[in-house]
């Protein structure tokens, strides 16, 4: 088995698992981790690449540069992750200041 | 020769000042004093009519127009592309965005606590629009996006009661979803074909192979979502009804179209090349139920503002039938409707937010005597509703007739039936509004504050255009014709 399709397999399977979790968890906070989880996944798959016929993680790659664009884009995915993050902890916290409830079903 | 390069350079400050001026000023917002605020905002409002004018030259006489960003060329850079599609939109988020905003002036007054905190998040909401409408990067596009959701979402949440909350935060998680399955397309298309411009991406797919195609799928289904498309709108009528009236109208207007929007560039240009057909009466068809729906959904609801949001819902269902019907006189025919139904639907959610601020609510079994109280509102949520209805001279019933010409002409008896019984059931639920209004058997007689007249008058102005955008059909169907993709002279 190659080094990149192990990484295609972890990235698949984070995947699933946050998948998962966002759709059963009833806590926002639980639905967020799993979130998370999943863009995990994603930028496991941004810096897998195909390469000569053969899946190759280019940072895993020995001698070759790894590709720039694709670390950039994972990095701004990152950025990204943090901020809406963060944006829907605020959210969170202020429902449960006005609610007393974190969980989005009890209307 | 250093004139025309001065007229480039112009074109080219205009378009880049049009995403970079409202997120300049957003910032500037948080740091100058609260007596500073109005200045901006108008600024804000005012200054992209202007800026307009040299992209509107630059379409209609020379055609469509690159930018290159920071003197990267396009396979390592970020470009903007400027055509005639890119700027008919630009010109409705300054339209529809300004006149909302000038009913949101009158809501949150800028420098106020609550405008300190709305229009920070409007201005950022302005820019990420324009930034999606001009993009020809799909990661550039992925980072617009994520702007627009999340000012989207805190907008929403401004009014900050659990309702709200609880519809903002369902409609960020499932953003966040839709923008993960977004960007595992994109990370599948950068690996198969090592770029992520548009029109760069529309040479190397081809006939397409099946990682293209994977992430065509992901891509779909993600803009699907975000553009709430039926099965996948259950997140829009609770997110549109809670939110402010001028977000509201955004929020329909603009945020949910910029979606499909994508879907139709991603279609018809990056994947002009695969042979979707199958894919499109998939599509088709959910549009098509989306129509009947939400409708139909529209026609039970008990509240005015949730009934405009189901309407939004049918009304988004036209826009996918553009993917099956696929020639030149429906992409005329669909994008009028985008830009018709964007006029007519800010101003229906304006009128719907006078009605609630006169009243104090919106059910529709206590509108009773509205026509008297109210009777600009209400004067333009029946124009607006015209124009959703397609009855002529709006310019609804323009679309619609391209759109029904287009169907007939291909012997699509199907799509041409669900356009008739679309406007039908329109018909049915503005009617059930105005006839609620016109009501005047209740024993008390309503109550109702004033509305200031910029909240009046900006309702009235979008439901106008709605009305006339019918008779000033020839000069943006001729910018269509000259940049449409389904040309025989077609263009990349």
């Amino acid at each position: 088995m190659s080094t990149s399709l192990v990484y295609l397999l972890a990235s698949a399977a984070l995947f699933g698992i946050g998948l998962y979790g966002l759709l059963t968890a009833a806590h926002v906070l639980r639905k967020l981790l799993a979130l998370n989880v999943m863009g995990g996944a994603v930028f496991l798959l941004l810096v897998t690449r195909e390469s000569d016929s053969k899946l190759v993680t280019l940072a895993a790659r020995d001698g070759a540069a790894p590709d720039p664009v694709a670390q950039a884009l994972v990095l701004t995915g990152i950025v990204v992750a943090v901020a809406t993050t963060a944006f829907a902890l605020a959210l969170m916290v202020r429902l449960h200041a006005v609610s007393g409830s974190t969980e989005l079903d009890d209307d | 020769m250093i004139e025309l390069a001065g007229i480039a350079m112009n074109v080219v400050a205009a378009v880049v000042l049009l995403v970079f001026l409202p997120l300049l000023a957003a910032c500037a917002l948080l740091l100058l004093p609260a007596r500073a605020h109005r200045l901006v905002v108008v600024v804000c409002i005012a200054a992209p009519l202007a800026l307009m004018l040299s992209p509107t030259m630059q379409v209609a006489t020379e055609g469509s127009l690159d930018i290159v960003l920071g003197g990267y060329a396009a396979p390592l850079g970020i470009g903007l592309h400027l055509d005639s599609l890119a700027l008919l939109m630009l010109w409705l988020v300054a339209v529809v965005g300004g006149l909302a905003a000038l009913h949101a002036l009158a809501g949150f007054a800028p420098g106020s606590p609550a405008g300190r905190r709305f229009w920070p998040c409007w201005l950022l909401l302005i820019a990420g629009l324009n930034a999606m409408f001009l993009s020809a990067d799909l990661f550039n596009l992925y980072v617009a996006f994520e702007m627009v959701t999340l000012m989207a979402v805190a907008l929403v949440a401004i009014e900050g009661s659990a309702g709200a909350l609880r519809a903002a935060l369902r409609y960020l998680l499932l953003g966040l979803l839709a923008s993960l399955a977004y960007l595992i397309g994109v990370a599948i298309l950068y690996s198969a074909h090592g770029t992520l411009d548009l029109y760069l991406l529309a040479d190397a797919v081809g006939a397409g192979d099946d990682a293209t195609l994977t992430a065509a799928a992901l891509i779909t289904v993600a803009l699907l979502l975000k553009g709430a498309i039926f099965p996948l709108h259950l997140w829009l009528p609770a997110a549109h009804a809670r939110a402010p009236g001028p977000v509201s109208a955004l929020l329909s207007a603009l945020v949910v179209k910029v979606a499909l929007y994508l879907l139709w560039r991603l279609w018809f240009w990056t994947g002009a090349g695969l042979d979707l057909r199958g894919a499109a009466q998939v599509l088709g068809t959910l549009g098509a139920t989306a129509v009947l729906y939400g409708a139909m959904a529209a026609l039970v609801q008990s509240r005015l503002k949730t009934m405009v949001a189901y309407s939004t819902v049918a009304q988004l269902g036209y826009l996918m039938l553009l993917l099956p019907l696929a020639d030149a006189l429906a992409f005329k025919g669909a994008v009028y409707h985008l830009l018709s139904h964007a006029l007519a639907k800010a101003a229906m959610f304006l009128a719907a937010a006078n009605i609630l601020f006169a009243l104090g609510h919106d059910r529709l079994d206590r509108l009773g005597g509205v026509d008297r109280r109210l009777p600009v509102s209400l004067f333009a949520f029946g124009i607006a509703g015209v124009s959703l209805m397609g009855l002529p001279p709006s310019g609804g019933f323009l679309a619609k007739w391209m759109l029904l010409e287009a169907a007939l002409a291909q012997r699509a008896w199907g799509w041409a039936a669900v356009l008739i019984l679309g406007s039908l059931l329109a018909a049915v639920y503005v009617f059930r509004v105005l006839a609620a209004a016109f009501r005047h058997d209740d024993a008390a007689p309503v109550a109702a504050k004033p509305v200031p007249w910029l909240m009046n008058a900006s309702a009235l102005l979008l439901a106008l255009l709605a009305l006339f955008a019918g008779f000033a059909a020839a000069p943006v169907l001729a910018l269509l014709d000259s940049g449409g993709p389904f040309l025989p002279l077609e263009g990349p």
